[in-house]
């Protein structure tokens, strides 16, 4: 695009900042983990060898590399628990991911149709819960959740229980959060493209021969898709490694990746394996991420 | 967008088809009527006491400026809007309580309101997909669509990789496929360019002709409407102020209103001194005795206006030989040379401006009509109107 054609080199800088931004903070501390992920454990500062020393010269760059090996990825692989962890964050984060489309597009649809007037003010209501701590709204649903708590306060006053349900470290608890937390994510992409969407698009539908519900199907639908899929992703993908919903809120029987991670790192001290469960981590949630990344260049080429 | 060349546009104008005017046969059933049909919007009235029968095979126009209340006829029509007062009838039917999506009515939408997320094909196959007709049938009725509107090739094509005119058209295909009783189309040739819009025009002319079909257009462009309608409905305000052919509308408006909305028109006010069979004589004082054939609903005494328009006035440098009644002296004002025409403003001595539109019948002239020159308008008895109101 350069008019004298080629770039200057202050529009080369523009185009370096956020590669350099994505070296420094995001490729070199990878990179860190990785090598950490195939060193051994040890009782030392930091907790694991083989460490880099400049000072040994090639030789010892050599020995350190040679020490280098796969085998906590071979314990990922052997041991039960990390794959049930695995196995865990996906069915939550597809469940929750499932229940916040059902529910935020609705939720979407309804503010996109509301009249002119009061759609700055439902916006607002969708982000104002991001004004709070998102650890003091976890804490109130700690108390929500508990055993005299609100909500079983009410299923009794209600007399729709007889018994105050556990409601607190279990799986719905889990869902619960996490629907709760991550619904604004959902609901405003899905939002921002129902808001564009051109009304008279419905009116040639129905003009055409569709009845309203068909008319959402075959037009509402397949042009929200953008929004949905952008929704989904900004979802699932931190759902997956999430630890402090399921860390207050569920049960320490099966663990979410997240926790397993914690675990290795806080309370074993076993960084290597730690730094395994990582890197698998990263690269399960890549598939979704490129998945996104191709929506995203396509809707682009298309020019919406 | 008022000059000489649209107000002299009804010359080029395709007549009237011949034989072709149901209106005017009492005994003709009307395909689409308005009976006393009105509509509004929170306080404002869009539609106020609209009553219009529309013919089978007729193309018609409903012409006025923005707000007049002419889309809305067309959404009342549509289905989109359901009217206050009145009814509407199609074939003799009430169909208010016909749903938008069963009426035997398609419209083409002024921003042509294409599916961005399906092909022309998809697009096109739309409507007759929706009546569940066999995919081989829907296959070859959509290749004859796009045939006819010569748009083969783009069949896999999405609406964002076509020009304004294709999109137009595939805009045009769709709303055809389904064979509608009556084709709406809101101002569908809008966005087109100049040139672009006057071929369109003619191929719209051409297709309604050619399928038989009735299409209702509305716009805001009188020479568009002129061009294309068998009759045009003028609208002001959400009233119809007249229904006719565009001949009609433009040698015979019925009131001052209708004559300054299309084309160009000098209006003369002066006060009736003889009716009679020959025609009426008025006196003003702009522009002295006044003789017209025209007949006028008016007895002497009474204010009325002179109407004329520009191209029926002559301009002569030279007084006539003998001249009480038709002629007025002034002088150049202003002059707009149009290449086909040329435009004078001529101030009378009187104070009123006239205008005249006069065809450069030859590429040179001698003395050409300079500014600031005393001229002599003049016109036949036949050329000018008596208006009433």
């Amino acid at each position: 695009m350069g008019k004298r054609g080629r770039q200057s080199w202050s529009e080369r800088l523009v185009v370096l900042v956020p590669y350099l931004w994505l070296s420094a903070f995001f490729l070199l501390p990878f990179l860190i983990v990785l090598k950490i992920s195939l060193s051994h454990t040890a009782i030392a500062q930091p907790p694991y060898t083989p460490v880099f020393d400049l000072a040994a010269g090639w030789n010892g760059l050599a020995q350190a590399l040679s020490a280098l090996s796969f085998e906590n990825y071979a314990l990922l692989g052997s041991d039960w628990l990390y794959l049930a962890s695995y196995l865990k964050s996906l069915e939550v984060a597809a469940g929750s991911t499932l229940l916040l489309l059902l529910i935020g597009f609705p939720v979407a649809y309804g503010m996109a149709r509301a009249p002119r007037r009061w759609q700055p003010v439902v916006f607002v209501l969708v982000v104002l819960p991001f004004w709070t701590s998102f650890l003091i709204r976890i804490y109130a649903w700690i108390n929500i959740l508990q055993r005299d708590g609100l909500l079983n306060q009410g299923l009794l006053a209600l007399r729709i229980v007889d018994e105050p349900p556990a409601w607190l470290s279990t799986d719905t608890a889990v869902y619960i959060g996490i629907v709760y937390s991550y619904l604004p994510f959902m609901v405003l992409p899905i939002y921002a493209t129902l808001e564009k969407m051109d009304e008279t698009l419905l009116e040639a539908a129905a003009d055409l021969g569709c009845p309203n519900w068909k008319a959402f199907w075959l037009v509402t639908l397949p042009l929200s898709r953008p929004g949905i899929v952008a929704g989904v992703l900004l979802c699932f993908i931190p759902i997956v490694g999430e630890f402090v919903i399921p860390d207050l809120l569920g049960s320490s029987q099966t663990m979410m990746i997240g926790q397993t991670l914690w675990g290795e790192f806080f309370a074993n001290r076993d960084w290597p394996v730690a730094s395994a469960v990582a890197v698998v981590l990263l690269c399960l949630l890549v598939v979704p991420i490129v998945v996104y990344e191709q929506v995203q260049t396509r809707d682009l080429a298309r020019g919406r | 967008m008022k000059n000489g060349a649209d107000s002299s546009n009804y010359q080029q104008r395709r007549g009237a088809r011949r034989g072709f005017a149901p209106w005017a046969q009492p005994a003709a059933q009307a395909l689409v009527r308005f009976d006393g049909v009105s509509k509004r919007f929170g306080g404002a009235t869009a539609v106020e006491q609209v009553s219009l029968d529309i013919f089978l095979g007729e193309f018609f126009a409903l012409l006025g400026p923005s707000g007049c209340g002419k889309t809305t006829l067309l959404r009342l029509l549509a289905g989109f809007e359901a009217p206050d007062a009145g009814r509407i009838l199609l074939d003799g039917q009430d169909i208010a309580p016909v749903p938008p999506y069963r009426r035997p009515i398609n419209m083409m939408f002024q921003s042509y309101a294409l599916f961005p997320h399906l092909t022309v094909e998809g697009n096109v196959a739309f409507g007759l997909k929706q009546e569940r007709l066999p995919s081989a049938e829907i296959a070859t009725r959509v290749e004859e669509m796009l045939a006819l509107v010569r748009l083969e090739g783009f069949a896999k094509r999405k609406p964002h990789q076509l020009s304004g005119g294709q999109r137009q058209r595939v805009a045009l295909a769709r709303s055809l496929i389904k064979r509608p009783r009556v084709l709406l189309l809101d101002e569908p040739l809008a966005a087109l360019d100049k040139k672009l819009r006057g071929e369109t025009q003619f191929e719209l002319m051409q297709l309604q002709q050619r399928l038989g079909l009735t299409f209702i257009i509305v716009t805001h462009d009188q020479q568009e409407a002129m061009t294309v309608a068998d009759r045009i409905a003028v609208m002001d305000r959400g009233r119809l102020i007249q229904v006719a052919t565009p001949q009609e509308i433009y040698e015979r408006p019925n009131s001052r209103w209708v004559a300054d909305f299309i084309g160009e028109i000098n209006l003369i006010e002066g006060r009736v001194i003889d009716v009679g069979a020959s025609g009426t004589v008025v006196a003003s004082d702009a522009a002295g005795r006044l003789r017209t054939l025209s007949p006028a609903d008016a007895k002497p005494g009474d204010v009325v206006w002179v109407a004329l328009r520009p191209e029926k006035v002559r301009i002569a440098q030279e007084a006539p030989a003998r001249a009480e009644e038709n002629c007025v002296a002034g002088e150049v004002t202003d002059i707009g040379y149009l290449g086909d025409l040329s435009i004078y403003k001529v101030r009378l001595d009187s104070g009123t401006i006239m205008k005249t539109a006069v065809a450069n019948v030859t590429r040179l002239v001698e003395r050409p009509i300079a500014w600031d020159e005393r001229v002599w308008l003049t016109w036949a008895p036949e050329a000018a109107m008596v208006l009433t109101r």
